[in-house]
């Protein structure tokens, strides 16, 4: 009970927010011109449609990262799952699928079976939160889809260590 | 659709010459020091055409028993004698001298359409014939009927089966990183015959064969890229047959010794469980029973009584052995890292797999008890290792550096020996 009071309160401060910086992200492209800020105005405009999946992705976030050989959410995840669930408790129209993705520096069975479990460690953090499981399915791609280009960086493996939640 | 493999016609007559004798390879043996052998280019009976298949023959007999490590070719430029005369009158003194110490000699015939080799396989220093048989083929299988000739010679002289006449499925990869296309490709085991089997329009992994080689069962993640489900494909009717799950997501399956059931992983929930599949009913059956860790990458012991597979109940992945009938799993793998992959030799004495330490990975070899553990390559990313079907070699995905493509690799497990199998674009996964 006392979690949906929570997550309740974390979704009318996530409007308030949410809508904060929308406006300003709006004045700021606008004034520039020019075709690609025209182009970029009009992803930021999208992303000013609360409930849009721009708004979702540039607002509250759609991935949660893992460190190296882990699937436990991190407290910016939890952060991140926080909003998420928030989000999706106010747009309940929506189903999501969480992608479940692993650095290249394993074997391609082991990672998709990590990358299930991190997957799925995003989606019990979104059941903690509210959100009904039957709205939530889990799809892992192990290593065999990275979301970023793995360029021996520390960076770009700490991209495709991660859990992303897919509006469907 | 695939062309059919077994549309040759192959005949085999025992050419008789003289009694057997001793010249014979003890691959089990510590050091191991290659058989010198003499392999004359086989005669095509002033036929230009049979002379170019006869010169053909005689390259992907010296190819096969050159990569396989057991051999060593003696230089056809010392050579002292041809195969005509070699198949009739070999003087075994003079080959002697050129130290090889087995010899090889073959003649080409046309036969209707078709045409047929002779060849003999002697043993320079009791002066024997070791082995002699006759081949009848059309000429577009003449690839066939020298792995065939190959494997006769590897099998005389070492008392195994010789594995030339084999084929590789794979994953073809191409395309950059961000955009891979993955297929399922065939090819004979040294990469020639390729051919493609998926279009390229949905991503498919870990192909495994069944013990007949007439299917693979592999994972399919479809059209829309988000629904992995297991498939099996069918090479001789070309065919695809999808097996939907109702709950979890499937993974590495791999069919019984007996090819009458599959066993494969299924993740749920975060824990990923082993389970046995009937194929004629499609029921499934729960081997492992853990509700947080990950239990993947099973495999079968050859005569079906014990499963070797990975589980990170301990912490990290480690290799684990238990009965097929059910129990506790016993841990295999003790060295420094992470072990993955475990695949039993189809001869049942080692277990080979990958190792992961310190950014390194490895191809290895144990005893199904966890003793005798040695590495055989390591690589910037090596995994996947599949067994020659007589146990004397492991293919596998070998990337050199970050920067260098993906590819498919071998190393026989005596002399280790390792080549890379020519394949056209990039390459993963293979299943021998």
């Amino acid at each position: 009970m006392r979690l949906t009071i929570t997550s309740l309160l974390a979704a009318s401060a996530l409007a308030l927010t949410a809508c904060g910086s929308c406006v300003d992200e709006c004045v700021d492209v606008s004034g520039q011109g020019g075709p690609l800020a025209a182009a970029e105005a009009e992803l930021a405009a999208e992303a000013c449609v609360p409930g849009s999946v721009a708004d979702f992705v540039d607002n509250v976030g759609d991935r949660v990262f893992f460190d190296f050989d882990r699937s436990a959410v991190r407290p910016d995840g939890l952060e991140t799952l926080q909003r998420q669930a928030a989000w999706l408790n106010t747009y309940a129209n929506y189903v999501v699928t969480i992608d479940g993705h692993c650095d290249n520096r394993g074997t391609v069975e082991y990672n998709l079976a990590l990358g299930e479990r991190r997957a799925n460690a995003a989606r019990e953090k979104l059941i903690a939160f509210g959100v009904d499981p039957a709205r939530i399915r889990v799809v892992s791609y192990g290593k065999n889809r990275p979301v970023v280009e793995q360029d021996g960086s520390e960076w770009a493996w700490q991209q495709n260590r991660v859990a992303i939640t897919v509006l469907d | 659709m695939i062309k059919k493999f077994a549309s040759t016609f192959l005949i085999f007559l025992s050419l008789t010459f003289a009694a057997s004798a001793e010249l014979r390879i003890n691959v089990t043996e510590g050091t191991f020091k290659p058989v010198p052998i003499a392999i004359t280019p086989f005669d095509g009976s002033r036929d230009p055409e049979l002379a170019k298949v006869g010169q053909d023959i005689t390259e992907v007999i010296m190819n096969d028993l050159e990569s396989c490590g057991l051999f060593h070719i003696v230089d056809p430029q010392a050579h002292i004698q041809s195969a005509q005369d070699v198949m009739t009158a070999p003087r075994f003194a003079d080959w002697k001298i050129l130290n090889a110490e087995a010899l090889v000699g073959g003649l080409l015939k046309r036969n209707g359409n078709a045409f047929q080799v002779d060849f003999r396989l002697f043993d320079v220093f009791t002066e024997s014939q070791l082995t002699g048989l006759s081949l009848g083929s059309d000429a577009s299988n003449w690839r066939r009927v020298a792995h065939k000739i190959a494997d006769e010679i590897y099998e005389r002289m070492t008392g195994d089966k010789g594995y030339f006449d084999t084929r590789v499925v794979y994953i073809a990869e191409s395309g950059p990183e961000m955009d891979r296309k993955y297929r399922l490709a065939i090819m004979d085991y040294d990469g020639a015959n390729h051919q493609f089997i998926s279009s390229g329009n949905t991503r498919v992994l870990t192909p495994r064969f069944s013990p007949d080689r007439t299917k693979i069962a592999y994972i399919n993640f479809g059209a829309d890229d988000r629904s992995p489900t297991l498939h099996i494909h069918n090479l001789e009717t070309g065919q695809s047959e999808s097996i939907a799950s109702l709950e979890g997501q499937r993974m590495s399956p791999r069919f019984s010794p007996r090819g009458d059931h599959l066993i494969l992983a299924s993740a749920k929930g975060g824990a990923t469980t082993l389970y046995k599949m009937d194929l004629g009913s499609k029921r499934m059956e729960k081997l492992t029973a853990s509700s947080s860790s990950i239990d993947i990458a099973p495999c079968y012991s050859p005569d079906g009584t014990k499963i070797c597979y990975i589980s990170d109940r301990g912490g990290k992945p480690q290799i684990y052995v238990r009965d097929a009938a059910g129990g506790e799993g016993t841990r295999i793998s003790f060295s420094p890292g992470y072990h993955d992959n475990p695949i039993w030799s189809p001869r049942g004495d080692l277990i080979a797999f990958t190792r992961h330490y310190k950014g390194t990975f490895y191809i290895g070899v144990m005893r199904p008890d966890g003793s005798g553990e040695r590495m055989l390559d390591s690589g910037y990313l090596l995994e996947g290792p599949t067994w020659s079907p007589n146990g004397r070699e492991i293919m596998y995905t070998c990337q050199s550096s970050r920067e260098s493509n993906v590819g498919i690799c071998r190393v026989d497990i005596v002399g280790f020996n390792k080549r890379k199998v020519p394949i056209p674009g990039q390459g993963s996964y293979p299943t021998w």
